[in-house]
Parts: structure tokens; sequence; C-alpha cells
């Protein structure tokens, strides 16, 4: 294999396995300040045992988060030089950014969220907490931005000729509100969301199927369905204006996503199927006839282009992306059904009376993961042949200074240490699953149960 | 030379500070690592781990800042380091990870195989930071081959030889140094004492390094006294250095570990300085062919990206240091294990 492609490979592996971990640091760190909140509120010291036991699983991923996190802020330099080259004047800004405002924000803050019980007042704690799940959040934007920048290039010049040819900033406020930002944001924030209300559902549907912890069970679900619910509406929303954004802004990727081969108006949407790339047809699938042309301009008459329209050297691979984005519609919509019968059953008061409906509640934790990880898929392969679209070839951005030898040898070794990394997790996570709650339940609730 | 504080001699200081605030932090936890093995009893182990429980991970958050800071505002230094030591780098990156991963697990089952194991991963990375990190300097100083598009033609061999191997135990026996003291400052009792005299020891592995380097330099690598030739003032800051080195034993002898812990700090500081004044104006220098060098002027990012990053910085950096004096100020004292500790 070529230089190209196993450099491809270990950034794939590296930055898939790093996902994983922000988006649940993200979703419970908007969990743990609505529980610590309460907390604050009531004064009922329940609420405080059940942020405990968050926080200890937050510290976990976090923990991982940050040390897969370090690897791709090198990895650019290490493998993709030329292309550092290129971006370092708009990119690097971003990037830059996110360390100032971000990290140092949320690492600071994490030492009182972990240790700072005992050593600092509730509301100071609360405020770490606070400052922890923002810093976590103002990472993410940062690093969409300067991803979105790559797929929507906007307040740039390029400056030089040949080798020398770079991007430099011409207005940063047009960089970091490039035309897809708002959107990619928005959709992937309300991923991580989902990602960690899940988590917590997950685990407290497993604690009631044991009849363990039941206070603490019911009650984490009732706050992580709320959060679902919103989070997996507001993900058909931001879903919908990303894709009339792509439409709009990277057509060659709208046309994988849909297998549109050629231009056409009432172009269908495709509730499955499998691409032939050759025969440029779609097999064993169903379609809405004119849905697609009608989602994307609100007119079933909208055109749509079709990948015939691009030279064949600037069209991305199709049935992976393809399959990656109605998959990733699919698990959106069964998000929406979980959240919705679960609200709909709590408000019918049977919420926690169908074991069939916890063992689901099990299983959900994997689905925003997927969707995460295929959603990321989509958008990284479907701008492909392009690491910075319409201007830098992914191929071009690779460092000259590495051999395919080096990059075997670390992408074996970043394998096996993060099958490691993900096994230590597994086996520390089901540990303090296991473990629970300190005595959450044996703390009578100051409010319902005052001292005689 | 002609000096001038333009935009690009701001940004080679504010990377420069960046690094030398790295070193001081995460040097400290770096030499407790270093030093984590020769403790015997396991709750032992855990006070030293719990001394740097709060905070170890904001240090490295100076490193992947310092990181972020090189890309934006030198491109080409981040592109032809990273990639032209790629197997160090990525060495590197794998021990950052064995040793997060170390910190978070050890305590967390109780088998003793289990931590032993960690423990041992966690030293040797401690270690092996320090050292991949002392190599790089010294490669910054001995300057690496590069051709005329800015790219590393060397081999990963071609960074080892007798001076940047010094260089890098050098920088372990700094970071030993600079951990003990701070290990004195968290712990009470037995393993106190026993810290006390490692600061002793290390003081006398550290010096003799330092004087070997300095020898080294100077008669291999007079150029990096070059500034000093030119602008005698500047010998101010190498008389700083070794002030600060010397005030070391005399402070740890009076019994004052805070203002040795300083003065440690001081003397980190006021090394690097001493570095970064040897190599100005280049970042890295190309050898043979100092040509090729990688300047602050042809390496750097456009004036407009560095006047951005410069208001970034304005604006973040009173934030960053108001957060860091604050968690050291929660934290200050001795160590405490609880049970969320480590």
């Amino acid at each position: 294999m070529d230089v190209e492609i196993l450099a491809r490979l270990q950034f794939a592996i590296t930055i898939a396995f790093h996902y994983i971990y922000p988006p649940l640091s993200i979703g419970l760190g908007v969990f743990m300040v609505i529980t610590e909140g309460m907390y604050l509120k009531t004064k009922d010291k329940f609420y405080e045992q059940m942020t405990k036991f968050w926080v200890k699983v937050f510290a976990l991923t976090f923990a991982i988060g940050v040390a897969t996190g370090i690897v791709m802020e090198f990895e650019f330099g290490t493998n993709w030089a030329t292309y550092s080259r290129f971006v370092g004047d708009v990119f690097g800004s971003a990037l830059a950014a996110e360390g100032i405002f971000a990290f140092f924000l949320e690492s600071g803050f994490l030492a009182v969220l972990v240790f700072g019980w005992d050593k600092v007042g509730p509301k100071m704690h609360f405020f770490a907490t606070l400052m922890v799940a923002l810093g976590s959040m103002f990472s993410a934007i940062w690093i969409v931005v300067a991803n979105s920048w790559m797929q929507t290039p906007a307040g740039y010049h390029i400056v030089g000729e040949g080798m020398n040819a770079r991007a430099e900033i011409t207005d940063f406020w047009a960089m970091v509100f490039n035309p897809s930002s708002v959107d990619r944001l928005l959709h992937t924030i309300s991923g991580c969301w989902l990602a960690g209300a899940f988590l917590v559902i997950s685990v407290a549907a497993y604690y009631l199927l044991k009849d363990k912890h039941i206070r603490f069970a019911k009650s984490s679900i009732r706050i992580a369905l709320i959060m679902a619910l919103i989070a997996s509406l507001f993900q058909l929303f931001t879903g919908h204006q990303s894709a009339v954004g792509v439409a709009k802004n990277q057509p060659a990727k709208l046309a994988a996503m849909e297998a549109v081969f050629d231009d056409q108006t009432h172009a269908p949407l495709y509730l499955f199927g499998w691409v032939n790339e050759d025969k440029q047809e779609v097999k064993f699938g169903i379609a809405i006839p004119s849905m697609l042309s009608y989602l994307i301009g609100w007119d079933a008459n909208t055109k749509v282009t079709g990948l015939n329209s691009f030279p064949e050297d600037e069209r991305p691979p199709v049935n992976i992306v393809f399959q990656a984005y109605h998959l990733m519609v699919a698990i959106g919509f069964m998000l929406i059904a979980i959240s919705v019968l679960g609200v709909f059953l709590w408000w019918k008061g049977t919420l926690f009376k169908h074991r069939w409906l916890l063992w689901i509640f099990v299983f959900s934790v994997l689905l925003p993961q997927i969707a995460n990880q295929i959603g990321w898929i989509t958008a990284e392969v479907g701008r492909q042949p392009w690491i910075v679209y319409g201007l830098m070839r992914t191929s071009e951005g690779l460092s000259k200074a590495v051999q395919a030898g080096q990059v075997w040898y670390s992408l074996i070794m970043f394998t096996l240490i993060y099958i490691g990394l993900f096994i230590l997790f597994i086996y520390l996570l089901n540990n303090k699953i296991q473990h629970g709650p300190e005595e959450a339940d044996l703390i009578p609730s100051e409010i319902g149960h005052p001292k005689a | 030379m002609e000096f001038n504080l333009d935009l690009n001699t701001i940004w080679f200081i504010l990377i420069g500070l960046l690094l030398t605030g790295y070193a001081i932090l995460d040097g400290f936890d770096l030499g407790i690592g270093a030093l984590h093995l020769l403790v015997k009893k396991d709750i032992d182990r855990r006070v030293m781990l719990n001394s740097i429980g709060p905070v170890w991970d904001g240090n490295e958050v100076w490193l992947v800042t310092g990181g972020g800071a090189l890309f934006a505002a030198f491109p080409d230094v981040y592109a032809t380091v990273f990639s032209g030591f790629y197997n160090a780098i990525i060495m590197l990156l794998f021990m950052l990870i064995f040793r997060a991963v170390a910190i978070e697990f050890r305590s967390k089952r109780p088998m003793k195989w289990w931590r032993q194991t960690w423990d041992v991963a966690f030293s040797f990375a401690s270690i092996l930071i320090a050292f991949i990190m002392g190599i790089a300097l010294g490669n910054i100083i001995t300057g690496i081959p590069l051709d005329s598009s800015k790219e590393y033609i060397g081999t990963f061999w071609d960074m080892i030889n007798p001076y940047t191997v010094l260089v890098g135990i050098t920088t372990v026996a700094l970071f030993m140094m600079h951990g003990s003291i701070y290990g004195v400052l968290k712990t009470e009792g037995e393993l106190n004492q026993k810290l006390k005299g490692w600061v002793n020891n290390s003081i006398i592995f550290f010096v003799i390094c330092y004087v070997t380097t300095t020898m080294a330099t100077l008669i291999y690598f007079p150029n990096m006294a070059r500034h000093f030739k030119d602008f005698p003032p500047l010998f101010a800051l190498a008389l700083l250095n070794m002030l600060a080195i010397a005030n070391i034993p005399r402070e740890i002898h009076h019994g004052r570990e805070f203002r040795a812990f300083l003065s440690s700090a001081a003397s980190i500081a006021s090394l690097l300085a001493l570095f970064a004044v040897g190599i100005f104006p280049n970042i890295v220098l190309s050898n043979p062919n100092p040509e090729f060098s990688l300047t602050i002027y042809n390496a750097a990012s456009s004036q407009k990206t560095l006047t951005i990053m410069l208001i970034i910085a304005a604006i973040g950096v009173p934030f960053v240091l108001a957060y860091t004096i604050s968690i050291y100020w929660i934290f200050r004292g001795k160590v405490k294990l609880t049970n969320m500790s480590y």
C-alpha cells in the first residue's frame, strides 16, 4: 500500500476512535450541569450523589478523549505536512483558539469538578461543572469551524504559486462563519447530546432491569429522556439544514449521498439501496419520487446536479457515502421514535413497567455512537478527493519526508494500542456501572423525608 | 544582527513562553513520574500520583496549545519538524497516551500486578517523554539536514548523536530535580524525608549534566553564543541562570522548599531563554546548508494571521493565567487521599 492510503487509514482510525469520547464528555457535561443544578436548587443530597456518579464516568471518558486528542493535534504535522503548510495560516488559528479558549478552561475546572468536592463550596463546584461543560462545547465549536473551512473554504486568498502556494486569511469572521460552520456545528453538538443522554438512559435502564438503585435510575432516565427528545428532534432540523447546505456548497457530495448520477429535477429520495458505481444504478432500492428535489428547495422542480456533471477525478466514492448517510438518517429516526415513545409512556405513567422497552434502552447507547461515526464518514468521504474542497487534493497534502514503512509501523501500533485502550475503557466503565452510585438511595431525601 | 520587536519576533517569544510554561508545569509532573518507581509502598505511590492528580492534565494542555500556536504562527516549522521527526513524535505520542492511561487506571483496581504494570508504564513514559523532548531541543541546536523546499532529508538515526543524547539526559535530570522539590512540597512524614534526600541527589545529577552540556555547547556549537558576544548585556541572562541554579540547594538547606521550587522554575525559564537567544532568528537550523534554515520570517504565517492570533492571545491568556493560579491555589498544601483520588 502507498503512503496515501496508509496515512488516510491512520487518520481515519485515530479520529474515529477519538470521536467515541468527546461526544460522551459533551453530552454528560450537559447532564451533570442539570443534576448539579437540581442539587443546588432542591438541596437534596440525592442529586449530589447522582452528579458524583456521572462525574466518575465523565472523568474516564475525558481522560481517553485527551490522550487520543493530542494525537490529532500532532497528526496534521506528522502525516499531512504539505497540507499543514498550505492551510496553517487559516486552519492553525482555529486550532490555537481551541487550545486557548477551550482546553485550558476544560482541564482547569475538571480538577475542581473531580477532586474539588471538599475543597470548594457547592456553588463554586457547580460553576466548575458549568465551565467544564462550556469548555467542551467551545472545543467542539473551534474544531468544527476548522473542519467546516475544509468543506466550504471562505475568508482567504491564495498567495504564491506552485509548491509555495498557500491559503492566507483575509477575513477572520468570514472564515469562522463559513457557509457550513453553523449548520454543521449545531448538527454535531446535538449528536453529542444524544450520545451522552443515551449513555445515561442505557445505564439507568440496566439498573432497573437488575432492580438496583431504583430512585437514581428513574430520575436519571427522566432527565436524559427530555434531553434526548429535544436533541433528536433538533437533529432532524439541523440535519435538514446541513443537507440543504451540502446541496448548495458541495453538490458532488450531495449527489453521492443520494446516488444521483445525471442532472435532474424531481430527483427521488432513497430510503435504502445498494449503489453499483460502474453501472451507475441503485439496486434493491426503494425511493420516494421527487422527494430529494422537494426537500432541498421545497419544490419538486429543484434541479439536483448529478455526479456525471463533475470530472471523473472530482467525484467522491458513492456507495460508502450513500450507505453511511442512509444509515445515519435511519438511526436519527429511530432515536426520535425511542425518545417520543419514552416520553409518551412517561406521560401515561407506565414508562418503567415495560421490560422490553428497558431492554431497548439498554442497547440504545450504541445508536448515537454509530450515527456520529457514520455521519462523519459521510462528511469526510463525501468531500473526497479533496482535503480542502476545491483547493487541495488529499493526495497532495501528504508529508514528503515520511515513508510508507514509517506509517505502517505507526498505523499498526495505533491500532493495537487503541484496541487495548478500548478494552480497558469497557472494563473500567463496566466496573463503575457494577459498583453503582455511592449509597444514593440510602440517603433519605431531605425534601421527601423531613427530619422528624 | 538587527533586532526589531515585530510580530514575528513577538510570536517567537510567545511560543517560547508557552513552551516555558509547559516545561515548568509538566516538568515537575514528569519529574514525579521519573522518581515514581523509587517509592516502594503502594500508599506512597498513590500520594505521589495524587500530588500531580488535579493538575497534570492541565499542564499537558500547555503542550497542546503550544503545538496549536506553532501550527498557526509558524506552519512550516510545525510541518517540517513533525514530519521530519516522525518516529520520535509518534513515540512521544504513544508515551503521552501510556502515561495518561497509567495515571487514570492505576488505582482503579486493587491487584498488585495491575498496579505494578501501570506504575512501570507511568514512570517509563515520563522519563522517555522528557528524554525525547531533550533530543528534539538538542537537534535544534546541532541543526538538521533540510532541502530547499523546507523538507527534512535526514533519517531517524541522524537525530541521535552524543550531543543530542546529552541534552536528552540533562532534560531528564532537570525534571527529576524539579519534580523532587515539588514532591517535598506536597508530602508529609517518611515519604517527605525520602524525597528530601532525592532533591540533593538530583541536584548533583543535574549540575553535572548542566556543566557538561554547557561546555559541549560552547565548544562544538559556538554559534549559540554569538548574540551574547555581539550584545554583552545578554550575559546577565546566563548569570541569572547560574544564580537560580545555585540558589536551589541554598533554599533547600534552609528548609524553604517553596522558594527552592520557584528557583528551580526560574532556572528552567532562564535555560530556555538562553536557548531561545542562541537560536534566534532561526527556529530550525539547517545543517549543512544554513541558507535553508527556517527562520521566524520565512516560516511564518501572514502578518494578518499573526495579528489575529495576538488578539486571541490577549483575550485568552489572562483567563488562562487566572484559572491556572486558582487551581494551584485551591489544591495547595499537602496531599490528602479521598475516595475521588487516583
